[in-house]
């Protein structure tokens, strides 16, 4: 049973990759076919867009009164950009995306049955699930701001790492050491994870950001399709609320973890490695917002903590396991 | 500018944001060189290996306090500074905000319409008083949880102003004095701690007093009186290993520390279970199990036959399986001391290179291999010496590589001579009475080790975090804003409603929420919205 589940799992993986593959073709030509469009579109319309996808725009509702009658018409502007183009290949992307990510789901899901844990619990299982919640969120995220465009970049990243997490990292199925019997493991890990996809998309839209305002400020033409997507201002507003949710799990993680290490290791502070550079990832983030709040920080400089912070993380997950000692050693390698 | 004056600046400088801002990136920084060069803290050997490997560069490391990061001259400025820049700033903004709570919410701006959100909707004369419009908005803003306060009773224009929220900046401040606490919490309550380690064999007991410990760790402010007497024997150690998957054949699934406790010197124990993940918590302190391994009992007898040497010795695991080093030293040998280096193999296996090796953890086919030396063992120079190593120097190797007898090899309820007729040296079966002889998976005993600490100051640093994340929340989601709703009355009868907002502190939905607040407020006085 159990090399059923296992082999499932890792044909629901592969397959999942090769879907993943698909969407970002898909993806990367919506942003060419974004910036064919841009090119065909007089500037001052595209800038009027992005003017009104500025979450902070100043905007008045029309009101009319209509003949005979208490009638009021309140024209609700909208907050967020709507899609003024229909972007085929964004939507069979994304639904490529959403494919993708159930069949991958399966495979996580077939790998903790097969060993009777959370499969979190080595690098390979690690960047499996880690990947999973990564697209998860970046698919849940869509009901509440349409941040498609970041479609290339997610699935790009996500592909890469399941990718070297299967074939570098992959552990054959292990009880779980002494050690990580606990249900610390399933509530600080999936925090970490949760934490590490809104850092995510927060780097993503911060790198746009980033962009965006080198377009804007240099008059060249820049990357096209970049005309097609909300201005530097209203990224860097989307980056900030990605984010501080990010933050609030990371600051989670911290505390489980220190709870945790009092239980398993006898101490709830002891700077080991990993330990160091959670704070060291805390410390970047909570000098984001605070750059939010100080002259002279907003807008690149704090986009560029951003980026900073969530390449810290990538660098906790993959340099510090790898080849710094620790307590923490349970890459599985 | 004079010396107060300098100190203002300084002082102004200090509580700056950009300032704070700073420290914060620079601390971020400074914890990194202590991710990549050992700690003492956290890894005492990683660092004298590190001396070993690198003899020119460590000390240079160790004179800049590389080796102790964290607890460095230069880490702790940086904190310290960061931390006294943070009370020069909540403090004054704790007294702000006092002020803010108690006070009503500011006069109606005579411009609206250049605030966020701005919506005006225009009533016709004789729909609506502006008195009952402003009654009506009022009413809807106090739901919604708004501080409320009229404006223009007393003729001019009528109009609401609100503020909600004033709980994101008590978050805010939580958070902060949080942090605070946190670190007070580490710094002063953790000097009345300590830690301490104990190894313990299977059938041994342990009682709390300093002299039990093998290694020692009081706290700044440790007073000896707070070691609660109390002894605690270990019964049993019950390891499991895995057995059925290839994949992970040997590998430790559970370890068990059967133990019973006696405290304020009653006789009559409590049976308890350890485990790692679950301590135990006896008479204010913690007891953790940290790593266990095997503990042979060896008898040496000296040239004339006396028993010079009986005892469980326990050995360090070097590997996975077990395979143990242990160093056992008879002072009492006759005519000369005697001092042994071994390894130990559960389940003795040749490698294909021909060396010894263990190849599963649990006890199938135990055998301990000794090289003895016999000399001086240097104990009485008074030089403290662990006891997990020899000082071979004054002492000559009779059986092992360098000598002419090769080491020895034992096996449970084995004895042999000692080359030269200097003794015999025994490795006891210690296997309940009634076990099969073939059966030795009870022949040696095991040992657990033990981490015993006291942390009044946990307690203290949990809470304190936890509000921190609170703090946190409160100020990252709530939104504070001030709305206002206005009536402009015209010289037609008819009637402007204006609504605007501003936002205090990060806002993202303010306009939305103004819009939200003018849409009700219409369908509230009855004016009914086209589709
Ligand atoms: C250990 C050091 C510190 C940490 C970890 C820290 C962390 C934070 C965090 C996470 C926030 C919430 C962000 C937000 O509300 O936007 C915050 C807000 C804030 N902090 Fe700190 N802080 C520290 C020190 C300081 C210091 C020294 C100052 C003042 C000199 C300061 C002033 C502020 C202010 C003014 C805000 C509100 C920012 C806003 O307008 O939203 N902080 N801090």
């Amino acid at each position: 049973m159990t090399d059923f589940f296992v082999s499932s799992s890792l044909i629901a993986i592969w397959s999942a990759m090769s879907v993943y593959t698909l969407a970002f073709i898909m993806f990367t030509l919506d942003l060419a076919k974004r910036s064919a469009s841009a090119q065909a579109l007089p500037t001052s319309a595209a800038d009027a867009r992005s003017a009104a996808a500025s979450v902070s725009g100043t905007s008045r509702a029309a009101a009319s009164r209509a003949e005979g009658g208490d009638t009021i018409v309140l024209d609700k502007p909208p907050v967020v950009a709507k899609p003024v183009y229909r972007y085929k290949f964004e939507r069979i992307a994304f639904a490529l995306t959403v494919v993708a990510w159930v069949v991958h789901v399966a495979g996580v899901v077939l790998r903790g049955l097969a060993q009777g844990h959370v499969p979190w619990s080595n690098m390979f299982e690690f960047s499996l699930t880690a990947t999973a919640i990564i697209v998860g969120v970046f698919i849940g995220v869509q009901f509440w701001q349409n941040l498609k465009f970041l479609g290339a970049y997610i699935t790009g990243f996500s592909l890469i790492a399941l990718g070297v997490g299967t074939v570098n990292f992959y552990t054959d199925v292990r009880p779980l050491p002494p050690a990580l019997q606990s249900a610390w493991l399933v509530i600080h890990v999936f925090v970490a994870v949760l934490g590490t996809s809104f850092f995510a998309l927060g780097a993503g839209l911060s790198i746009t950001q980033l962009l965006q305002a080198r377009r804007a400020s240099s008059k060249a033409a820049g990357l096209k399709f970049l005309q097609t997507l909300p201005g530097a201002d209203a990224l860097e507003n989307l980056a900030y609320r990605v984010i501080v949710v990010g933050f609030v799990f990371w600051t989670f993680t911290l505390i489980a973890g220190a709870v945790w290490a009092e239980r398993a290791w006898g101490r709830y502070w002891g700077w080991d490695t990993k330990e160091v550079w959670t704070f060291i990832i805390w410390t970047i983030f909570a000098g984001y917002l605070h750059a939010r709040a100080t002259r002279g920080w907003r807008g690149g400089r704090s986009a560029w903590l951003a980026i900073v912070g969530f390449g810290a993380v990538l660098f906790n997950f993959t340099i510090v396991n790898l080849f710094f000692k620790g307590l923490h050693a349970y890459s599985g390698l | 500018m004079g010396f107060v004056g300098y100190l203002r600046f300084f002082w102004r400088q200090l509580t700056s944001m950009r300032t704070a801002l700073f420290l914060l990136l620079l601390l971020a920084i400074a914890a990194v060189p202590g991710s990549l060069v050992p700690q003492r803290s956290s890894d005492p050997n990683g660092v004298l290996q590190y001396f070993t490997n690198n003899p020119t560069l460590a000390p240079v490391l160790d004179s800049v306090q590389g080796f102790d990061v964290y607890s460095s001259a230069w880490f702790s400025a940086i904190y310290l500074l960061l931390f006294v820049s943070l009370i020069g700033c909540v403090v004054p903004r704790t007294l702000h905000h006092w002020r803010a709570l108690r006070s009503k919410p500011p006069k109606t701006p005579a411009r609206l319409e250049r605030l966020e959100g701005f919506t005006s909707v225009d009533v016709a004369a004789g729909d609506v008083t502006a008195t009952a419009a402003i009654e009506s908005a009022r009413g809807i803003l106090k739901k919604s949880g708004y501080r409320v306060r009229l404006f223009g009773a007393d003729g001019g224009q009528l109009s609401v102003s609100a503020e909600r929220g004033y709980l994101r900046e008590t978050g805010n401040l939580v958070f902060h004095f949080s942090l605070i606490g946190v670190l007070i919490s580490v710094g002063i309550g953790g000097g009345f701690g300590y830690s301490g380690q104990k190894v313990i064999v299977e059938g041994d007991s342990f009682a709390n007093v300093l002299l039990s410990y093998e290694s020692f760790l009081p706290g700044r402010f440790f007073d000896e009186s707070v070691l609660q007497p109390y002894r605690l024997s270990l019964d049993k150690f019950t390891p499991t290993y895995e057995q059925d998957n290839p994949a992970a054949m040997g590998q430790p699934i559970d370890y068990e520390a059967d133990v019973t406790t006696y405290e304020n010197g009653s006789d009559v124990g409590t049976p308890a279970v350890i485990k790692v993940n679950d301590p135990l918590r006896v008479a204010g302190s913690d007891v953790y199990l940290l790593g266990n391994g095997y503990a042979p009992v060896i008898t040496v007898r000296d040239g004339q036959g006396n028993v010079a040497f009986s005892d469980a010795v326990a050995f360090l695991p070097q590997d996975a399986n077990l395979m143990s080093l242990g160093v056992i030293k008879v002072p009492d040998a006759l005519p000369e001391q005697i001092g042994m280096i071994g390894f130990f193999y559960p389940s003795l296996a040749e490698s294909a290179d021909g060396q010894l090796v263990s190849n599963f953890p649990d006890l199938i086919n135990p055998t301990l291999s000794l090289r003895v030396f016999t000399g001086d063992l240097g104990l009485d120079a008074g030089i403290p010496r662990s006891v997990y190593s020899l000082a071979t120097d004054n002492m000559t190797e009779v059986a092992g590589r360098t000598a002419n007898t090769p080491a020895i090899e034992l096996v449970p309820g084995q004895t042999v001579d000692l080359p030269g007729g200097i003794g015999t040296v025994t490795f006891e079966n210690r296997s309940p009475a009634g076990t099969p002889a073939s059966d030795l998976s009870q022949s040696v005993p095991r040992f657990a080790s033990l981490d015993i600490h006291r942390d009044p100051s946990q307690g203290w640093v949990l809470v304190f975090a936890l509000l921190v994340l609170a703090g946190l929340m409160t100020s990252l989601f709530i939104p504070r804003r001030r709305v206002w709703v206005k009536a402009v009355e015209k010289e037609d009868g008819s009637l402007r409603l204006e609504y605007a907002g501003l936002a205090r502190g990060e806002d993202p939905v303010l306009e939305k929420a103004v819009h939200e607040i003018a849409e009700r407020h219409s369908q509230q006085l009855g004016l009914k919205l086209l589709p």
